[in-house]
């Protein structure tokens, strides 16, 4: 018997999705096979790792993290200017926790001022995020949304009790949109459709099916994006063709593992290593699902997610 | 291919003498058909009959144990490409290379690490499972001293002979013949030389060659040499090799019914850096990696890894349960919150990650209730007001709380009247709906 190699190949593609502008803007997503299986299809677009910042200090991150950008993280353009200049950023993820009713409540309109803020401080692409009040970034992303008119972002999350005036927003000012629904293959897809709905081209969606951290979930994350994936390829389910995005960092740096002292779990091993493996090992095997865009945010966490990403293409 | 009920039927006797076990030669059949009784099983079965079945029904990825003992590793069986499908059947083993030309103290030392990687993790015990032994001292006596050190300070870890001289392999899987080491490897150059000394000893043997054509080609010479226990090493190095020549072989395996590369694969994943290593590993974890070599481990590399495998060989189709307690959540006082929810993992992480949130230190009784969300286990009758009240009453948590108030999922608002009847003396509060309001809902208590 001789060895031939089983190919498969699909009619579904992923949709390629670019954000950011100018010489510094990226593309996500376009590949016609499974991750990284470029023996059967193209996969034009490696995966892009966007650094997380905060509109406030991130008191709430274990110092592992926290400590990397203490110098910085009181000022969100200092700490922007930092990931791009410093840690060469390909791309941000602006998180506006601070808009959260229970991390400061601040407005809509001091949400806008961070927003111009950082993008007049950097090139990169920008990503602006929630803070993940349903009711709040409803009307915070649409300041956001108008605040960053023209910088081609990608806003984020519309969920299904904020989708309307969030797509609406990112539609007005002509941004990409991410949209989040709960683990379930289903209503990632009902989502996509209703978002589509109102008129929102599908090519600039990006479907996050909400992450889990390792040993938190992760499988239900992990299966959940290769469905997705299947769906599109095979199926070629044109609702499930979105890039897939990742929001690692936020699950991962406030489990146990990430957070307990070695002094407190003799067993777990030394806490910086364990936390910083801990991103880095969620992120790759989200990448093997289908991700496409991973938000993250310990630097060498980025670092050797990114040298295991240059020996996968 | 796999044979229906009715072809294997035709094979048997047709006595219904019921010595298998089972009321008649067709019931028997039929459970051949889905593998789930072995064909031995038919004293009268006729030899002819046994050969066709067993071609036919031996699994299209080979199974053995790497290993001896209680703490041996079942490989290969696997049966699908994505875990949502089916269970992934048989978790990696994670091994760690050691090179034989480290002194005696150095090598006692890297075994011990081994002997005592075992750790618990969510009611499962892992470890690391094997020690591959390297040889590059060139001497074939300290090769084998090295070898003998290390599995005797290592008692229950596989071996893996990684040794491609035949002469110095072979005076090591002597030594430690009983251990049943797995023979790394087997090339194109001393095939024959080193599947001998596995067939002589009954030993698996790892086929190793530079792509899946060549390899093919070897394990299929290897087999005609007569070893049946057979590894697979496709010469993948990089992330890429890794995840694309394991997809080719299990697809190859499964999808093609392609027997020289029907076995369990080997990767080794050494890296420099530590860290860097563990991204790789849990590629090849992930990937359809029977066993990942690392170069090195510490505790918290072992827990990573471990976590991974544990999460992605848990069955798709079986909720996966936490244990039924009472869980603090920050450094709760008598006075503290307390809060139940049922046992289905996902519930219970999202509802503890919410609790730690909102910072307000809480118990949270997690109730048994075979892992079903709250609202499913309330459907289906597993988390009603009387086994709720029964639950708290036998759980003690009375003892460690000063109040007693117990806060209800939203969800089920309708049982807090029946609940208050059953729980005499308590007060029941009903919480949030969703867990992303239990921060909002525990602060405003608290303040």
């Amino acid at each position: 018997m001789s060895f031939v190699i089983p190919k498969e190949s699909f009619n579904g593609k992923v949709l390629a999705v670019d954000f950011g502008k100018d010489d510094k803007a990226l593309e996500i997503g376009g590949e016609t096979c499974l991750p990284f299986l470029t023996f059967e299809g193209e996969v034009p677009n490696r995966p892009v790792i966007a650094y997380e910042i905060q509109d406030c200090v991130p008191d709430d991150w274990p110092d592992t993290v926290k400590n990397v950008y203490k110098d910085v993280s009181g000022d969100p353009v200092a700490w922007a200017k930092y990931c791009q200049n410093e840690l060469k950023a390909k791309a941000i993820a602006l998180r506006l926790a601070s808009t959260h009713p229970d991390r400061g409540n601040r407005s809509a309109e001091d949400a806008s001022k961070t927003v111009k803020d950082v993008l007049a401080a950097v090139t990169v692409p920008l990503i602006i995020l929630g803070s993940n009040h349903i009711e709040k970034d409803a009307s915070v992303l649409v300041a956001a949304a108008q605040a960053a008119s023209g910088n081609n972002c990608i806003i984020g999350k519309a969920q299904e009790g904020n989708y309307k005036t969030i797509v609406a927003a990112a539609l007005a000012h002509n941004h990409k949109l991410i949209a989040m629904s709960e683990l379930d293959i289903n209503l990632a897809k009902q989502l996509n459709i209703l978002i589509t709905q109102m008129g929102f081209d599908k090519a600039k969606l990006i479907t996050d099916p909400m992450c889990a951290a390792l040993g938190y979930g992760l499988e239900y994350t992990y299966s959940v994006m290769e469905r997705i994936r299947l769906a599109g390829l095979a199926q070629n389910d044109p609702t499930m063709q979105p890039p897939i995005v990742g929001d690692v960092g936020m699950y991962v740096w406030k489990i146990k593992e990430t957070v307990a002292s070695e002094t407190d779990v003799p067993d777990w091993g030394a806490l910086e290593e364990r936390g910083i493996a801990w991103e880095t090992v969620t992120a790759t095997s989200m990448m093997l699902a289908g991700t496409n865009l991973l938000i993250m945010r310990h630097p060498k966490a980025v670092e050797n997610v990114n040298k295991t990403i240059k020996e996968l293409v | 291919m796999a044979l229906t009920g009715v072809q294997i039927f035709k094979l048997l006797p047709k006595t219904n003498c019921k010595k298998c076990g089972f009321p008649t030669c067709l019931a028997f059949a039929m459970k051949l058909a889905q593998a789930g009784v072995d064909i031995s099983a038919c004293p009268d079965v006729s030899e002819e009959a046994k050969a066709t079945l067993g071609a036919a029904s031996a699994p299209p990825i080979r199974s053995f144990t790497l290993g001896t003992g209680d703490k041996a590793v079942k490989m290969g069986a696997e049966t699908v490409m994505f875990r949502h499908e089916k269970k992934f059947v048989n978790p990696c083993a994670i091994a760690v290379n050691i090179t034989d030309n480290l002194n005696e103290d150095e090598l006692a030392h890297r075994a011990a690490e081994v002997a005592a990687s075992e750790i618990d993790r969510v009611g499962q015990k892992l470890r690391v499972d094997a020690i591959s032994i390297e040889y590059a001292s060139g001497s074939s006596a300290k090769y084998e001293a090295a070898v003998k050190l290390i599995a005797a300070k290592a008692p229950d870890a596989a071996i893996i002979l990684n040794c491609k001289d035949a002469g110095a392999a072979e005076a090591a899987v002597k030594a430690v013949a009983a251990r049943k080491p797995l023979i790394y490897c087997a090339t194109d150059g001393n095939a024959e030389a080193m599947a001998n000394i596995a067939k002589a000893n009954g030993c698996p043997l790892v086929a190793c060659a530079d792509g899946l054509e060549a390899l093919s080609a070897l394990s299929e010479k290897i087999k005609g040499l007569g070893v049946e226990d057979i590894v697979l090493d496709s010469g993948a190095k990089t992330a890429k090799e890794i995840v694309e020549h394991n997809t080719q072989i299990r697809r190859a395996a499964l999808k093609k019914g392609f027997k020289p590369l029907g076995y369990p694969v080997i990767n080794f994943v050494l890296r420099d850096d530590a860290i860097h290593e563990a991204s790789i590993a849990s590629v090849a974890i992930a990937k359809y990696s029977s066993i990942v070599v690392l170069s090195s481990i510490s505790k918290w590399k072992d827990l990573v890894l471990f976590s991974l495998r544990q999460n992605l060989y848990t069955d798709p189709q079986v909720p996966m349960q936490v244990e039924q307690k009472t869980y603090e959540i920050g450094e709760p006082k008598a006075d503290a919150p307390l809060m139940i929810t049922t046992n289905f993992s996902l519930t219970y992480f999202i509802v503890s990650g919410e609790i730690e949130n909102s910072k307000v230190p809480s118990r949270l009784a997690v109730m048994d209730c075979e892992g079903l969300s709250v609202l499913t286990a309330w459907a289906a009758g597993k988390f009603t007001a009387s086994k709720i009240a029964q639950f708290i009453i036998e759980s003690g948590v009375a003892d460690k709380v000063s109040h007693k108030e117990l806060i209800l999922p939203g969800q089920v608002a309708i049982l807090s009247g029946a609940l208050e009847d059953k729980l005499e003396g308590w007060k029941i509060t009903v919480g949030p709906r969703e867990a992303n309001a239990i921060p909002t809902f525990l602060k405003s208590r608290a303040s």
